[in-house]
């Protein structure tokens, strides 16, 4: 119980300040780095959530493919990869003031209507049960049965995100 | 573990990923900034999936995939698009695309 909060709170202060460094940072490369922090934490967190088979799916996906994507794009976009001044417009200040206005409205909306709510407990039940209800099995029979058709219209839009992006990026 | 701290977590990110699409105007950084967000709705989702027992203890999981499959599709024509702007304009910077502006 203990180890899981003081878990929490090291992912959750990586995860905010290394996402924190991602929108303030002059260098476009390292703001790329500071995206695998990002995603490493939240996948992390995805396991203190139960959720084992979306944490590796978040590290395969997130981490091993979208991370390099996006360095095919800096590379390709020839974005100075030293210092840079000129990363972010004049409407800094506007857009401080609209995130911290939504984290304010936010919070008040969550801390007021969740309070001290807890999630159940899995550390009493038993290691079947367990898998069956949210581990990696259950969620493929999900994903085969009731999830079926959204499974297979995925499939269609990542075949058309494919065919769009070449033709997209495609020189004539 | 409280709920809270997960969804406070997720409204951190979304709204740190949201200052990034509002104030930077690199693309490339813009499109980040979008999986920052992407993300922290993935947090929200998973726990209010470990909210419930039962069957709708996996929904939170299985719509969880599911955005993180349409966020690789995103990326995708999101680069493709960031591109073909740097291509015309021999640079990604979002401020001078404004070819639409009334």
């Amino acid at each position: 119980m203990i180890a899981e909060n003081i878990a929490f709170g090291v992912l959750a202060a990586s995860a905010v300040l290394a996402a924190l460094r991602l929108v303030t940072t002059k260098n476009v490369v390292h703001a790329a780095l500071y995206l695998v922090v990002v995603l490493a934490s939240v996948g992390a967190n995805y396991i203190l959530l139960a959720a084992e088979f979306v944490a590796v799916v978040q590290l395969l996906v997130y981490v091993g493919a979208i991370v390099v994507i996006f360095l095919f794009g800096v590379m390709l976009t020839r974005a100075q990869i030293g210092h840079e001044s000129e990363l972010d417009n004049d409407q800094r200040g506007i857009a401080l003031v609209t995130a911290l206005f939504l984290l304010g409205i936010l919070s008040y909306v969550l801390i007021d209507f969740f309070q001290d709510d807890k999630l159940p407990e899995l550390t009493g039940v038993s290691k079947a049960t367990l898998q069956a209800t949210r581990g990696t099995g259950a969620v493929g029979d999900a994903i085969f049965s009731t999830y079926l058709v959204p499974f297979e219209v995925v499939s269609v839009l990542l075949l058309a995100a494919l065919v769009g992006a070449i033709v997209l990026a495609r020189r004539d | 573990m409280l709920i809270n701290q997960f969804l406070l977590l997720g409204a951190a990110l979304f709204c740190i990923g949201v200052y990034g699409v509002l104030a930077r105007k690199n693309g490339v950084l813009v499109l980040m900034s979008i999986e920052l967000i992407l993300n922290a709705v993935n947090i929200n989702l998973l726990a209010f999936g470990a909210m419930h027992q039962g069957p709708a203890a996996i929904t939170g999981q299985v719509f969880a995939l599911f955005i993180i499959t349409v966020a690789a599709a995103e990326v995708g024509v999101g680069l493709a698009i960031v591109l073909l702007i740097y291509r015309n304009r021999t640079s990604v910077d979002l401020s001078e695309v404004d070819l639409m502006k009334g």
